[in-house]
């Protein structure tokens, strides 16, 4: 083992212990040295064990816990553990999925940190055989009120349309909440979708030994080192120099490098071992982990590796996070037909190693051996820490929400669709090319996206959803509420919940109070997606968000995709045409904990007790399901934040209707957000087969209309306004709180 | 069967789209041909598709217009058989010459991916025949530098020799005179930001654009 | 070797919106005595001619066919030659 003189040698590591400011305990070190390799690691030997060791790399903290997730079924062809999850869907094809958190880069660098997160997820994605087709992002910033949030908005929504509009993938939907707990912590969460045949399933595995490890797409520069260490500790506002961690995407070269793995996997793939991204932990967690799975080892000459600096030393090449790169094992002796390929695509292409039988990890630089460690100890040796756990106080004795007087359902609806959370994201989706590859069915703004599978009658629909304030209150419920609104927008779509993905957006694992938090919202999640059959195949967690000692409330981002077994079945939010009438599925409680006119009421911080009745929630879904499926509904749409009243109006907006009509329900009722509730409209002739099928589940509120109007009596009043005025107020809010 | 040619530059994200638009629904022949293509004789219709050759880095069609293929474009052009570019394609058709003026960013300074009402401003031309004169259609559009500029010599030109084909009815990216379409005087060039490749089944939100590949189909036709 | 400074802005008829944002920015930062942006691209190109005049025939040449587009851009450059190292 040779040093290069600038680094400090083994000994000088122990002794100066460099790696705790890289995320590596002491404990961890010791066990490294005395238990897995027997001496002392070296310094690029020690750099790669903390990043590999880190929570972004490996799970330690988390693992525990998400082994509660449930991730079987019937289509499930591929789960966790993978670039992405694959789920069957017919004809021999399938749908994989995957989302995946940007959220302390683009708090440093909104514009880049969102684009990087846009082009990581999608390599994720064709890494596995398929072509992307559909991209969604969930976000949350502060408020609005603040200069620093627009900055973070604009920045990052332009970001994320930069990349996602030159890659022509399109952007169809995704969320956007407001809330000052995300202040100076945006989350930037971005789901792919992508579609393949069975047959081209690919997995990163380097298999075979005397194969070829070839390096393929952008140099490796400096960009980036430890930026899974940087996303696996706590933020400092005062930190400037964690400005180097971020990275600057190149969307035009991950086109080139999409259309020529693609071509690869679809033409060679029996040349094709396997693939993986470059991503957290570049190029040696993609080695190392390819190594593993196949349970064998890899050599490596880093003076292959193309570099974009002079003089980068073995840990900046190990450890680098450049973007749009990829790793490649190809058959011995086949190398040239791959590396063709590439020049075709004008990308660089190198063999810079190959697969051994040893199960050892090696790399040189300039003829020396600098790291020769056993792959398992980089990747499956990694010591779990199950932390403490500890329930939150204000979480003991929650009493039930007090109801809020509503004295002028008109001003409160007006002031609820103007909150931004509510308000409609035109300003923001119109900035996404979400029609590219033209099978966007429903463009965003309806509860679920919808992309038709071209030369099928199929269809897939997809939606993002968390309402971090019920997980707040109660993150097992919560849990249980995030997926189930999910299932909600896919069934209110037209289509069968097939499976999810997740983003796990919380504060630090050493917190026993946000570790239990993460438990809990686990188990929740787990259940819900247990009885909707809706495996969780992948997904991700974003730990220490915290700004300055502060969490975010903990956010579990769930990402579905539906299946819609013939397009005729899509079914959108929108009323259609005056008289319909618009019955409310599912019954209606007092329910304004964590509710949008809660803190429309200066409660900024949720308090109450959440009610969630799993049950309930399928039967209303099969209700759904089973009216679409007899074509009785010309619209379906989730009540959620706002509840009826916001649903109502927002279901008027496109083809310019009115409502009149009549409820048992008061006037605070009208903003309850009791959940497992529909709006749908059903023309007059199939009323009588909607109400027959429905029984008590379903009650009539009235008629649409042609009319500028909405008039809905209630049992202590009455909601009077005019639809053009809800829809300005609607369509405007967001846009002005831009400026 | 009418043989239409798609243009694929590095970088390009609408040519499948465009493929399809001519095979599964104009029901006619299309061929991906890539920008190192040298002859393209063998065609009837040259289409240069929407996306971001070379990343549009510099400008907007700015490198795509030095590409092999761009010669054997410029060829086919001059020999007046038909060459529609759209989005992306209008910017390098605009930097190679065949078209006059220039796309700029929008005046907004942001990407703009909205269905559009346009109004079919000369329905005498040979992408345009099968539209009504003055008819209001909606396709959509998804841009970031679709702002249409030429100095006033050059659009008193473009009036006075009906090359205006369409235009947009509530002007989103600041360009000239409403403009969202041009041909060249020749009418065998056009050049439009809106995609009708987007707007030819009902599931895609609407058809009026497959009658611009229907009125190419019919003026084919009445040459054979 | 010769260095080549080469600047690219809008023609001043040209409507910049993205140097108006910046202008109205500063106004914002209360930098009032701001009264005109304008904002264009700056190149370094390193040539291997072997004179000045060669160099700028050149740049002039790269400038014309790539580096503006001369419907709305227009460019100037300097030209000096590199100290050999």
């Amino acid at each position: 083992m040779q040093e290069l003189k600038t680094e400090p040698t083994p000994a000088e590591i122990r002794d100066q212990k460099p790696y705790e400011a890289w995320g590596l305990s002491q404990r961890e070190y010791e066990y490294i040295s005395q238990k897995l390799i027997g001496r002392l690691p070296n310094y690029t030997e020690t750099g790669l064990f903390a990043v590999m060791w880190s929570e972004h790399c490996s799970y330690k903290d988390s693992k525990p816990i998400l082994r509660k997730f449930w991730n079987d079924g019937s289509r499930v062809i591929q789960g966790p553990g993978e670039g992405a999850g694959v789920l069957d869907i017919g004809d021999d094809q399938a749908v994989v999925f995957k989302a995946e958190s940007h959220n302390h880069p683009s708090f440093v660098e909104p514009f880049e940190g969102a684009a990087t997160g846009v082009g990581g997820i999608i390599r994720d994605i064709f890494s596995m055989g398929a072509k992307p087709i559909a991209s969604l992002d969930s976000l949350r910033f502060g408020e609005l009120d603040k200069p620093k949030n627009r900055y973070l908005l604009t920045e990052c929504v332009a970001g994320i349309a930069a990349y996602g509009n030159c890659i022509g993938i399109p952007t169809v939907g995704g969320e956007i909440g407001f809330d000052a707990v995300y202040d100076g912590n945006p989350l930037v969460n971005v789901m792919c979708v992508g579609l393949m045949d069975q047959a081209d399933l690919k997995r990163g595995r380097a298999t075979g030994t005397g194969n070829s490890i070839i390096y393929v797409g952008a140099k490796t520069g400096r960009d980036g080192i430890h930026g899974a260490t940087f996303a696996s500790n706590e933020f400092s506002d005062e930190k400037a120099t964690d400005r180097s961690a971020v990275q600057v995407g190149d969307p035009f070269m991950e086109k080139l490098l999409t259309d020529a793995c693609l071509e690869i996997i679809h033409d060679h793939s029996e040349i094709l071992m396997g693939i993986q991204d470059m991503g957290a932990a570049g190029l040696v967690s993609s080695s190392a982990e390819m190594a593993s799975k196949a349970k064998s080892g890899v050599t490596m000459n880093l003076d292959l590796v193309p570099q974009r600096e002079p003089g980068m030393s073995a840990y900046e090449i190990m450890l680098s996070e450049s973007q749009e790169r990829m790793l490649l094992c190809v058959k011995k002796g086949e190398e040239q037909t791959v590396l063709d390929i590439f020049a075709r695509y004008d990308l660089d292409a190198v063999v810079v190693g190959h697969v051994t039988a040893d199960r050892q990890y090696r790399l040189y630089q300039h003829g020396k051996l600098v790291t020769d460690v056993p792959v398992t100890s980089l990747v499956d040796d990694v010591v779990e820490r199950e932390q403490p756990k500890k329930k939150p106080a204000r979480l003991e004795n929650v009493q039930p929400a007090q109801t809020p007087v509503v004295q002028q359902p008109a001003e409160t609806l007006k002031n609820l669709l103007a909150q931004p959370t509510i308000a409609s994201k035109q300003a923001v989706f119109k900035q996404y090319d979400s029609q590219v590859q033209a099978n966007t069915a429903v463009t965003p703004g309806s509860d679920a996206a919808v992309v038709r599978v071209r030369h099928t009658k199929k269809a897939l629909a997809m939606t993002t959803d968390c309402n971090a304030r019920y997980i707040y209150l109660d993150p097992y419920v919560g849990g249980q509420i995030a997926v189930s609104e999910a299932a909600r927008n896919i069934v209110a779509s037209g289509g069968i919940p097939i499976g999810i993905t997740d983003c796990l957006n919380f504060g630090s694992p050493s917190d026993p109070e946000s570790y239990w938090e993460l438990d809990q919202s686990v188990q929740g999640i787990a259940q819900a997606c247990e009885r909707f059959d809706t495996p969780v195949i992948s997904g991700n967690v974003s730990m220490y968000n915290e700004t300055d000692g502060r969490s975010i409330y903990p956010t579990p981002m769930i990402g579905m995709v539906g299946l819609i077994e013939d397009v005729a079945q899509i079914t959108t939010q929108s009323f259609k045409t005056a008289g319909e009438a618009v019955y409310l599925v599912g019954d209606t409680g007092n329910d304004f904990a964590g509710s949008e006119l809660q803190k429309l009421r200066g409660q900024m911080t949720p308090i109450g007790q959440l009610n969630f009745n799993l049950d309930a929630e399928a039967a209303n879904q099969r209700l759904v399901q089973q009216a679409i499926r007899q074509d009785l509904l010309q619209s379906a749409h989730d009540l959620s934040e706002g509840g009826l009243g916001v649903a109502l109006a927002e279901a008027l907006f496109e083809y310019q209707l009115g409502f009149t009509g009549q409820t048992e329900l008061t006037n605070s009722q009208l903003f309850s957000e009791t959940q497992s509730r529909f709006i749908v409209s059903v023309q007059p002739k199939d009323q009588t087969e909607f109400e027959a099928l429905a029984g008590k589940q379903a009650v009539l509120l009235g008629r649409t209309t042609d009319q500028d109007a909405v008039q809905l009596v209630t049992a202590d009043g009455q909601l009077t306004a005019r639809s053009s005025e809800l829809k300005a107020t609607f369509g405007g809010a967001l846009g002005c709180l831009m400026k | 069967m009418m043989k239409f040619a798609v243009v694929s530059f590095p970088g390009s994200n609408c040519d499948e789209d465009l493929y399809y638009a001519i095979t599964d629904d104009l029901h006619e022949d299309a061929t991906i041909v890539p920008h190192t293509a040298t002859d393209l004789t063998e065609f009837d219709v040259i289409l240069i598709p929407g996306g971001f050759s070379y990343g549009d880095y510099l400008r907007g069609g700015a490198i795509a217009k030095f590409a092999p293929v761009m010669s054997a474009v410029k060829a086919f052009a001059q020999a007046g058989k038909p060459v529609l570019g759209i989005c992306n394609g209008f910017q390098i058709l605009t930097e190679a010459g065949l078209l006059p003026g220039t796309l700029q960013h929008n005046r907004q300074m942001q990407f703009i991916c909205e269905p559009e009402p346009l109004l079919v401003a000369n329905n005498q031309t040979m992408f345009t025949a099968a539209f009504q004169d003055q008819q209001q259609i909606t396709l959509p559009i998804a841009h970031g530098e679709g702002n249409y500029y030429c100095d006033a010599a050059t659009l008193a030109k473009l009036r006075d020799r009906h090359q205006i084909a369409f235009t947009y009815q509530h002007n989103p990216n600041g360009s000239v005179s409403d403009i969202a379409g041009i041909t060249n005087e020749a009418g065998n060039v056009l050049g439009m930001m809106p995609h009708p490749e987007r707007a030819v089944e009902a599931i895609q939100g609407g058809t009026d654009g497959l009658l611009v590949f229907k009125s190419l189909l019919q003026a084919h036709l009445r040459t054979v | 070797m010769f260095l080549a400074q080469v600047h690219v802005t809008y023609k001043p008829s040209i409507l910049d919106p993205q140097a108006v944002a910046i202008k109205n920015a500063m106004h914002r930062l209360d930098f009032d005595q701001v009264t005109a942006v304008r904002q264009g691209k700056y190149f370094e190109i390193t040539v291997d001619a072997p004179t000045s005049d060669a160099a700028e025939t050149q740049i002039e040449a790269i400038c014309d066919q790539l580096l503006a587009n001369p419907n709305m851009e227009t460019y100037r450059y300097e030209v000096k030659e590199l100290a050999n190292q």
